[in-house]
Formats: structure tokens, C-alpha cells, sequence
């Protein structure tokens, strides 16, 4: 039971990076553009939060920091991060209506190697003099649980131990789910991936719609990657470690055929199993079985594509005109 | 829902196929911008003049004669990967699994030299190396293959995956060999032997990867350009519903090109154990099997155009290396650049297809925004 009760607070610290980056991707194919960029953004995402942060931290000095700004700061500048990539990547894609998959592609090198440059290059560039990119009082912030958290036994432990962002996960999930079933710009949305023809004839913005949700799930997405930095990771950079969960959140949006409020469960599924080694005992002699066990979230993610593929239901399907880009006078 | 009826100043119009003279042109546009973007940004972070940016850059690539064949190896394996990758995405195929295909096939080569080690001659594990390298990497390549044909499984993420997966067994295999035991690495392996290392040709140890690399471009223009098959995945690519009319089986297509492009990923990870590193690591391929994608897409799937494309993209990360060493930033300022450069030509294809042009009515009854 005690290992059990370790186990999903940190599922769910794992899972919310995928929660964030699947809700995004969602809305974003729901217009019809397969963001392949997702990962890049992410690490924009978390490192422009860094960034923002970095500099407030070491201006303050030792004084005290304004709790609101602390928040506030990364915040923004994580959200003006992931917005600029998504204007990239519609401003390519929608106006300009270049191959979604190599844009994709391209986002992803450029947002990795973004992110490693400056987390690698941030503190010679700044010429502040400090070891490395420790932001663990902005960390504090973030991750600050509600005060009788504690008190709460294993009902504290399971859902009241994680930092704000972890509820705005959850919250976005829910709200892009609502949006997309029950109201008329859900409905918009979904004509637009569907037919992007067809809800050009009914009058739909189809530009409009496609530059919103992508630039939006950009921006949702960048929030799972300051999540991971600021809260998983206690505001620590280290360069690659945010690692292939843009990837994984990618695939999440097809476990979940597309629905953000079963990407709540997904992610927190998939959190497990990406930590799910650290709790199979192997043994002191048999380490390299650990390295067979980090597959499984792979594995599983591999076969539900082989399953959803192989049962073939209508309503399980992407969005009709995925990957594709809508040029009016196209036949 | 209420529009208000204004008439846009322009629209798109699509274009008629330029003249390649003025197609090359605007790239050409696209990369000098590029090139001017990337040296304005990196003399903003090191402070150097802009012109002497370019006077790092290459004198990173080819400053000297080691320098100059390394970026020519590297030029070859980049080449290789890409020139695999193509067929599949002739037939619009989104192979971006080229890195675990690599992976698995330099794990192949690797288990020969380090299990065949003083049993067998050394020309026996090479030439096991490469069978094995090759048929590894065509499996990789076959699993998404079938899925795709038999169930039509999304093959961009499955191939993904497959990264992933290959990944972990390469560290789970790095464990089992590691020398010595708890390093977490293999080291170089057959040190001393030399067994199974690939030869030395034209008296350089250079020169096997860049003469591969030739001879696979070559063999790939004629395969596309002349054979059946290529006709075949050509037609596959432009509507598989024609390919099915006209009694092409597509099922069968795309499995027998992924495994032409899986056998040939599998080749270039047995060049870069066998040949260049002598051993392996999970970061062998480096991302590779990702700029593949792009270096092949930006040559228009042209095995001799991917050339100067795969050079453009080698040349800058070099270059840059070069410059993030000297100014003690992190070697991931390359990727920048690339991802610039890879923007504007990515852009620059919307003025080749497309133009603008100015509307001319200005009446009542336009009720359509742009």
C-alpha cells in the first residue's frame, strides 16, 4: 500500500507534461493540422519560463520575491514562447500551406535545439555569476500544495499533493472536451478538420479557425513543458531531460481517439508506465532488465495503434482532412 | 453566422510549373536570407562581425585536411539515411522511424564484432555484419510496413515508436556488453583485435562511407527513375486509388520499399559502428533519422540534389560546432540555425506554387474573406 501510495502522485507528476501536450494536440488536429512541432514547443514552452524566470530570481538577489510576479513571470513568458512557435507553424502551414509533417518536423529541431542553447548557454550569455540554473524558489511557488494538503492522509496524497499547474491540466482537459462537444465554435472546429470545404461554404472562418486552435494548442502544450521544469523537475534545467514526452503526447491523442477527457486518464496512465521500471524489482544482477521495462509505455502505445487501426470504427477516426492543407480553389 | 461582406484586396491564385531556372532561383533567395538571419544572430550572441561569423563557419567545416574529411563522412552517412528514406516517401510514406532503423542495424553489426570476436576471421564478421545489419534494418522497417498495408495503422507514429523501442534495446544490450561492468558503456570494442572493423578504402578510412553513400545515390536515381518498382511507388505517392485501379498492389509496394528503405537505414548504422565509431551508443544515429526526413523533402526527393541539401545542413552544424566551442555555448546553437534555414526554404515553396494576385471587382455581391 505505501509504495502504492508513492506510485500515483508520481504517475501523475509524469503525466501532466502528457496531459498538457495531448489536450493542445487534440484542438490542434481537431482543425486539421498534424502538429508535429509539439515537442519543439514544449521545450520552447518550458524554456522560456526558465528564462523569465532566471532573470526575475537573480534580480531580486536574496530579497524577497513577489509571489504573484514569481508565478506570473514564468507564466507569461511560457505562454509568449509557445504562441510565437504556433504563429510559426500556422503562418507556414495555413498561410503559406507548406507540408505539415516537414513543418513539424523543422518546429521540433528548432524548439529542441532552442531550449538545449539556452539552457546550456543561459548563464554565460547572462554573464550572472552562477553555477547553474537552480530556480528552486520560483520552483517553490509552483509546486506549493494547498496548506492542509498534508493533514489529508492517503486522500491528501492522492489528489491534493501537486502544484497549481497540475489542476489547470486537468481543468484545460475538461474545458477543451466541453468546447468541443457542446458549443457551436466546438462544432465550427470540428466541420473545419472534417471539411474544411465544407465549412468554408457555411460561411466558417476556416483561416481563423485553424490559426486559434493550433496557436492555442501550442500554447497549452508549452504549459506542460513549464510544468515539467518548474514543478517535476524543482526548477532544475538539465539539458535534454524533458526528453520524448512531445512524442508520447502525440501518440496519446490517438489512445484517446481524440477526446480530451479521456486524455486526463490516458496521460495519467501513461505517467505510470513511464516510471513503472523504478517499481518492477529486478535485482542488483539484473539491471539491464530496467532498460526492457522503460519499453513498456512504447510497447502499450504500439499496440493500441495496431488494435485502433485493426477494428476500424467510424467514429474512432481522425479528423477527415488531417495533415491536409485547405487551399479554396484546390478542387 | 453574420459576415461582413468585404471584398479582400487579394487572393491566391495556383501557379503553373516555373521554369527551373527561376525555381532554384527563389531557393536560392530563400537560403541567402536564411544565411543572413543565421549570421545577424550569431554575431547578436558572440558578438564577432557577421563576416567573420562566416569565416568560423568555415573554416569549422574544412579548416583542416581531418577536418574537412570528417564533414565529408558526415556529409555520407546524412546522405545515406536520407537517400533511404526517400522511396518511402515517394509513396507518401512518413517513414521518420530512419533512427531506430539505424539503431537496429548498427546493434546488429555490433553483437557480430563483439560475440564473433577471435572465433571467426575478420572478413567473415564483416560480411555477417552486414547481412545482419541489413536484414535488422529491413525488419524495422517491416513491422510499421505490414501494419500500414494490412490495417492502415498511422505510420508516422508507429515508426515513431519504433524509435523508441529500439532504443531501449540497444541500452538494454549496452548493459549486457558493458566493459567494464557498472560503466553503463561499451567502449571501443575489439580494441585490440581490430576484428570486424570495416576496411580502409583508397587508403583512407574515410573513404568506405563516402563511396557507399555513392554508389547507394546512384543505384536509388536509377531505381526510382527507371525501374518498375519506382514507377510503381511514384504512382502509389500521387493516389493510391489510381495505383489500385491500375493494378498495382499496394499493400505489396509499400512493404517490399520499406524494405528497401529500412535495409538500407540498417546499412548506414552498420558504417557508423562498424566503420566510423567501433562502437555503439543510443545517440549513434543523432537525430539523424530525423534531418533525413527534411534533407530528403527539401531535395524534392532527388537522390543528387539531396547532396547539396544534406552538404547545407552538415556545413552549418560544423560551422556552428565550431563557433559554439570557441564561445563556450552549447553545441545545440546548430540546430537553430538549422531550423532557420529549414523555415524560409520550407516558406520559400509557397512562391513557387502559388501567386498573389490582386482582386479586381470591387462590387457588391463578394461576400468572402481570405
Amino acid at each position: 500500500m505505501l509504495g502504492f501510495l508513492s506510485f500515483i502522485p508520481r504517475a501523475v507528476g509524469q503525466g501532466i507534461p502528457l496531459l498538457y501536450g495531448c489536450t493542445g494536440e487534440i484542438i490542434t488536429e481537431k482543425s486539421g493540422n498534424l502538429n508535429l512541432g509539439i515537442p519543439g514547443v514544449m521545450y520552447v514552452g518550458a524554456i522560456s519560463g526558465v528564462i523569465g524566470s532566471f532573470f526575475y530570481e537573480n534580480s531580486v538577489k536574496g530579497g524577497a520575491m513577489n509571489g504573484f510576479l514569481a508565478i506570473m513571470i514564468p507564466m507569461l513568458c511560457s505562454l509568449l514562447g509557445s504562441f510565437l512557435m504556433g504563429m510559426l507553424y500556422c503562418f507556414l502551414t495555413v498561410t503559406l500551406r507548406a507540408n505539415q509533417n516537414v513543418t513539424g518536423l523543422a518546429m521540433t529541431t528548432f524548439g529542441v535545439g532552442f531550449g538545449n542553447f539556452f539552457g546550456g548557454s543561459l548563464i554565460k550569455l547572462s554573464n550572472l555569476d552562477v553555477p547553474t540554473i537552480a530556480l528552486s524558489k520560483t520552483s517553490a511557488y509552483f509546486s506549493a500544495t494547498l496548506p492542509f494538503a498534508g493533514k489529508m492522509g492517503w486522500f491528501g496524497q492522492i489528489f491534493l499533493s501537486y502544484g497549481f499547474l497540475a489542476y489547470l491540466g486537468v481543468i484545460s482537459a475538461l474545458v477543451v472536451a466541453f468546447i468541443l462537444k457542446k458549443t457551436r465554435v466546438g462544432l465550427h472546429l470540428r466541420a473545419v478538420g472534417e471539411s474544411p470545404t465544407t465549412a468554408d461554404a457555411a460561411g466558417i472562418n476556416v483561416t481563423k479557425y485553424k490559426y486559434v486552435s493550433t496557436v492555442a494548442g501550442c500554447m497549452i502544450a508549452g504549459l506542460g513543458g513549464l510544468y515539467y521544469v518548474m514543478d517535476y523537475a524543482s526548477g532544475i534545467w538539465s539539458n535534454d531531460a524533458f526528453g520524448d514526452r512531445g512524442w508520447l503526447a502525440i501518440a496519446l491523442v490517438i489512445f484517446t481517439i481524440w477526446k480530451a477527457d479521456i486524455g486526463i486518464f490516458a496521460s495519467v496512465l501513461f505517467g505510470g508506465l513511464y516510471i513503472l521500471y523504478l517499481y518492477i524489482p529486478t535485482g542488483m544482477e539484473h539491471m539491464e532488465l530496467k532498460e526492457l521495462y522503460k519499453m513498456i509505455p512504447y510497447v502499450v502505445t504500439l499496440v493500441v495503434l495496431i488494435i485502433t487501426s485493426m477494428r476500424n470504427r467510424r467514429e474512432d477516426q481522425p479528423p477527415a482532412s488531417l495533415g491536409l492543407n485547405y487551399f479554396r480553389e484546390d478542387r | 453566422m453574420i459576415k461582413k461582406n468585404k471584398e479582400p484586396l487579394f487572393h491566391l491564385v495556383k501557379r503553373d510549373t516555373l521554369p527551373r531556372h527561376i525555381r532554384i532561383l527563389i531557393r536560392l533567395g530563400a537560403i541567402v536570407l536564411a544565411l543572413i538571419l543565421c549570421a545577424a544572430l550569431t554575431a547578436f550572441f558572440t558578438g564577432i562581425n557577421p563576416i567573420q561569423v562566416y569565416g568560423s563557419i568555415i573554416s569549422g567545416a574544412f579548416g583542416s585536411a581531418r577536418k574537412t574529411w570528417i564533414t565529408l563522412q558526415d556529409l555520407s552517412v546524412l546522405l545515406l539515411i536520407s537517400l533511404a528514406l526517400t522511396p518511402a516517401f515517394m509513396m507518401r510514406f512518413w517513414n521518420i522511424g530512419g533512427e531506430g532503423q539505424v539503431l537496429i542495424g548498427g546493434l546488429a553489426t555490433a553483437a557480430c564484432m563483439i560475440c564473433l570476436e577471435g572465433k571467426v576471421p575478420s572478413a567473415v564478421i564483416m560480411i555477417l555484419s552486414f547481412i545482419t545489419a541489413v536484414l535488422a534494418g529491413a525488419f524495422w522497417g517491416f513491422i510499421p510496413a505490414f501494419c500500414k498495408s494490412k490495417w492502415n495503422t498511422n505510420e508516422t507514429l508507429m515508426t515513431l515508436m519504433m524509435n523508441y523501442i529500439a532504443t531501449q534495446i540497444v541500452s538494454f544490450f549496452i548493459i549486457v556488453w558493458e566493459v567494464p561492468k557498472g560503466s553503463g558503456k561499451i567502449g571501443i570494442i575489439n580494441q585490440n583485435s581490430h576484428d570486424g572493423w570495416m576496411p580502409a578504402l583508397f587508403g583512407s578510412k574515410y573513404m568506405l562511407c563516402i563511396t557507399v553513400s555513392i554508389i547507394v545515390m546512384v543505384f536509388l536515381y536509377i531505381y526510382l527513375k527507371y525501374s518498375k518498382h519506382g514507377y510503381e511507388i511514384q504512382v502509389v505517392g500521387e493516389s493510391e486509388n489510381t495505383a489500385r485501379y491500375v493494378g498495382i498492389k499496394v499493400g505489396k509496394v509499400i512493404i517490399r520499399t520499406m524494405l528497401l528503405s529500412g535495409a538500407l537505414c540498417g546499412l548506414a548504422g552498420m558504417l557508423l559502428v562498424g566503420s566510423i565509431n567501433h562502437t555503439i551508443t543510443t545517440t549513434i544515429a543523432g537525430g539523424q533519422g530525423f534531418t533525413a526526413v527534411l534533407v530528403s523533402w527539401m531535395a524534392k526527393f532527388n537522390p543528387f540534389t539531396m547532396v547539396l541539401s544534406a552538404f547545407l545542413i552538415i556545413f552549418m552544424k560544423r560551422g556552428a560546432g565550431e563557433i559554439a566551442t570557441n564561445f563556450g555555448l552549447n553545441q545545440s546553437f546548430a540546430d537553430i540555425l538549422t531550423g532557420i534555414i529549414l523555415f524560409f526554404i520550407i516558406g520559400c515553396e509557397f512562391f513557387i506554387n502559388y501567386k498573389i494576385k490582386r482582386s479586381e471587382r470591387h462590387d457588391e455581391k463578394g461576400g468572402s474573406e481570405c
